[in-house]
């Protein structure tokens, strides 16, 4: 498995701390690591090559702050040097013209049709009344998709008969919005391999035909080195605006995006974060950095504890840890809380430095550990959630024929529990405790 | 069978005007490129253009010397000018320690994965083969694939039992048009086919595997959309008993393979079927999409470890991608690359021949 680039510096580099400058050598270790590092993140070789070169222009002889050791000076450099290709253009969504014309372009599988639904929302929520635009006659049932994922948002959706030509369906498709008074236009196209010239030739054709003010290549944040000549074939065909790097909700780093971006200087402008219409998020150069760089993603770990956290919930669970009173009950609504963030894994994923213990953590979550204390907190009495010390054999025995588990598993949980209330105890009466999680 | 027109190796007519074989004397004999190619070029796309005369030229030498096949076909087409530099690096007698680097450079480029990569032209270093470097690392990364049977066929438990087959991967992958075509080359065999429907999540995937269904003259069985897919898989291996086909094809809704529930979700439609059909060992065959970089090795572990794969077929291989992921995940798993899918016509699924794959990655 990948480790988190600032893991393997910090092993290479972190003898280092106290030496005034980075040594060549240094730094010839460093960007072996840093070229792995991106190359399993699947950014291009080219790109990952001239990247190197430059950051290793930038480390040698630089100064090490006090603050940081060589491998954080690297880790620190190459994460602004991430930051700053990825921050390459203009990132708004721009909607000029009526009806403006969004266009969605790119390969088989990508999630072009899916994320035409998502903007359609996105634009919805703005305040405009989308038209979604069927422009794919060749894939099975690729209309009724779209028609199906409109009818779930009450949008309309214009599909032309069988037979229309790909640019006559978006002319008549931007008619038919100017006559039901729509003023976005998005068009969902059909899945193409830059190979196919015929098929590149007709893209070429709408995008003339119907002039859209945004063209948004559709990535897929799995994709592997070819990326780039996918892109760049593409943004021959058509005048590219931007890119949407889809199901970044999985564990696929993105270096994909980073090396569309670095080579065409295009900008991400969306991302894909699920299967749901909801789930489309405006894009943050700085968190995809330390996602290539195995860096943990704490921004966005902190907005999900937030979204998913009740902020007084919290606040009492905190007080209660402080009192002493925090209770077998408390414990399981913590536990739902942090179900409620996602797979642990990943969130444990976003934290850095915690990046190996991911796996772990969700192997416990796929064994069922967590599941399994719920299930024991649940069979418990409220009078028994509020005072453990009440178990005796028999009510032991109750609570794990009731759970499906086992006396000896219930028996782990009380003896857990306790030890950690006795620590809350001796952490008492010290500084003011922040809560457990987040805040 | 017309499935099998294009035979993977033996059979290869003598009498070809191609080179015979991608033997060190071939490589030698090719006509080098001009000396710029062997500069790396600015950008891909550029790359390509400039060198692609050559490329093609060069072409014959390695892959489509067997005998101008599908796949080789599909994959000449997405070769670059890399082949031609490299072959220019390489066939010039001792090669130096540019050279290995264009051939680690290859090898990265074609998603085989830096770690891997590394190790391989190191092998292949170490190994001093006398054909020369394309052939060591040829011959290392061949070694890479597991054994598989080229004659391969579905397991059935009996000749009363269907074949059951269970297709699944990410989103986007291309299960349900794969399905089209599996349905279609067993059809044109003689045997009958019936589809079960089990992506209930995507909005019209039901009416996607219809088409294709009535394409291939495959009976379809589905439930209405949000249905519990375990539920179809349930009923259609009742069908496909009581209807007495020989293979049943089972779609899957595409996930994520971090998503657990998920996952748990697909484990229950394959304890379905051993339930429901015991001993009918299904194949598990999962979806690579040749454009899937490093992250396709962490896909295929956990959908084995969810659902045990029987299988890989890879597909979109057609595009300007190699598939280079496939070596790892063959090595980690053991499970066989099975097809490969080269266009969108339903006769555009092949099976895989390791040779030819080798062979395309260089050109």
């Amino acid at each position: 498995m990948f480790d988190a680039l600032s893991e393997r510096l910090r092993r290479t580099l972190g003898s280092l701390t106290g030496h005034g400058r980075i040594s060549e050598a240094d730094v010839d270790t460093a960007m072996r690591e840093v070229r792995l590092a991106l190359l399993e993140a699947d950014v291009n070789f080219k790109v990952v090559k001239d990247f190197t070169a430059r950051v290793r222009d930038r480390a040698t002889g630089s100064e090490i702050l006090a603050s940081l050791n060589a491998g954080q000076q690297v880790v620190k450099i190459v994460n602004d040097e991430l930051t700053a290709l990825l921050s390459a253009g203009d990132r708004t969504l721009h909607l000029a013209g009526n009806p403006a014309v969004i266009a969605l372009v790119g390969l088989q599988g990508s999630g072009k049709t899916t994320t035409a639904a998502k903007l359609a929302r996105h634009i919805v929520k703005i305040g405009r009344r989308p038209l979604l635009v069927a422009a794919d006659p060749y894939r099975p049932a690729a209309i009724d998709q779209l028609v199906t994922l409109g009818a779930s948002l009450d949008l309309p959706v214009f599909a032309a008969p069988a037979g229309t030509s790909v640019p006559e369906i978006g002319r008549l498709g931007i008619a038919h919005a100017r006559h039901e008074v729509r003023d976005t236009v998005i068009l969902d196209t059909a899945g193409r391999l830059t190979l196919d010239e015929v098929l590149m030739a007709e893209v070429t054709e709408l995008v003339r035909a119907v002039r859209p003010v945004e063209t948004l290549l559709v990535v897929d944040a799995m994709s592997g080195q070819e990326a780039v000549a996918v892109a760049q074939a593409f943004a021959a065909a058509v005048p590219l605006t931007g890119l949407v790097l889809t199901k970044i909700d999985g564990d696929a780093r993105g270096g994909a995006a980073l090396s569309i971006s670095a080579v065409t200087g295009l900008p991400v402008k969306f991302l894909g974060t699920g299967e749901k219409t909801d789930a489309l998020e405006p894009f943050h150069p700085d968190r995809l950095a330390g996602r290539i760089l195995g860096m943990g993603d704490v921004l966005t770990l902190i907005e999900r504890a937030q979204d998913a956290f009740d902020a007084t919930q919290a606040e009492k669970a905190a007080a209660k840890l402080q009192s002493g009173s925090f209770s077998l009950e408390d414990m399981l609504d913590q536990l739902q809380q942090v179900k409620k963030m996602g797979p642990l894994g990943q969130v444990m994923e976003m934290i850095p430095g915690l990046g190996g213990m991911a796996r772990q953590a969700q192997d416990s979550v796929d064994r069922g550990d967590l599941r399994r204390t719920e299930a024991i907190i649940r069979s418990m009495t409220a009078g028994e959630r509020r005072d453990p010390t009440i178990l005796n054999g028999s009510r032991r025995r109750r609570i794990a024929a009731g759970s499906g588990t086992s006396i000896m598993e219930v028996n782990r949980l009380v003896k857990q529990f306790g030890e950690m209330q006795k620590l809350m105890k001796q952490l008492r009466g010290g500084r003011r405790l922040p809560g457990v999680f987040g805040r | 069978m017309f499935w099998r027109r294009r035979p993977s190796e033996p059979d290869r007519p003598d009498g070809d005007a191609a080179v015979p074989d991608a033997g060190p004397a071939a490589e030698v004999e090719e006509p080098s490129p001009a000396p710029d190619d062997v500069q790396p070029p600015a950008g891909p796309v550029t790359q390509r253009d400039e060198v692609q005369p050559s490329g093609q030229a060069a072409a014959p030498g390695a892959g489509a010397a067997r005998d101008g096949d599908g796949l080789s076909a599909g994959v000449e087409r997405s070769r670059g000018g890399f082949v031609a530099r490299l072959k220019g690096l390489l066939g010039r007698g001792d090669p130096d320690a540019a050279t290995w680097e264009a051939v680690e450079e290859t090898l990265i480029g074609g998603d085989v994965g830096a770690t891997l990569a590394l190790e391989v032209v190191e092998r292949a270093r170490r190994r001093r083969e006398a054909g020369g470097p394309v052939a060591a690392v040829r011959a290392e990364l061949t070694a890479l694939l597991v054994d598989r049977d080229p004659g391969w066929v579905p397991h059935r438990a009996g000749p009363e039992s269907p074949a059951v087959i269970l297709v699944v991967g990410v989103n986007g992958t291309g299960k349900t048009t794969t399905i089209g075509k599996l349905a279609a080359r067993y059809r044109a065999e003689g045997q009958t086919v019936l589809l079960a429907a089990g992506d209930t999540f995507r909005a019209a995937a039901i009416e996607q595997l219809r088409t294709w269904g009535d394409r291939a003259g495959a009976q379809v069985v589905a439930h209405a959309p949000g249905a519990d897919p375990s539920a179809v898989v349930y009923d259609a291996v009742d069908a496909a008993v009581a209807r007495r086909v020989d293979v049943l094809i089972a779609d899957t809704a595409g996930r994520l393979h971090t998503k657990s529930n998920l996952m748990d979700e697909l484990a229950k439609m394959r304890r379905v079927i051993d339930r429901r059909l015991p001993g009918a060992q299904p194949e598990v065959l999962f979806v690579l999409d040749a454009t899937t970089g490093q992250n396709g090795l962490a896909q295929a572990k956990a959908f084995h470890a969810s659902t045990g794969l029987t299988g890989i077929i890879l597909t979109k291989l057609d595009s300007t991608a190699k598939g280079g992921i496939v070596f790892a995940i063959e090595q980690a798993l053991g499970v066989p690359v099975r097809f490969v899918g080269v266009g969108e016509k339903v006769g555009d699924l092949l099976p895989f021949d390791p040779e030819a794959f080798v062979g395309a990655l260089f050109g």
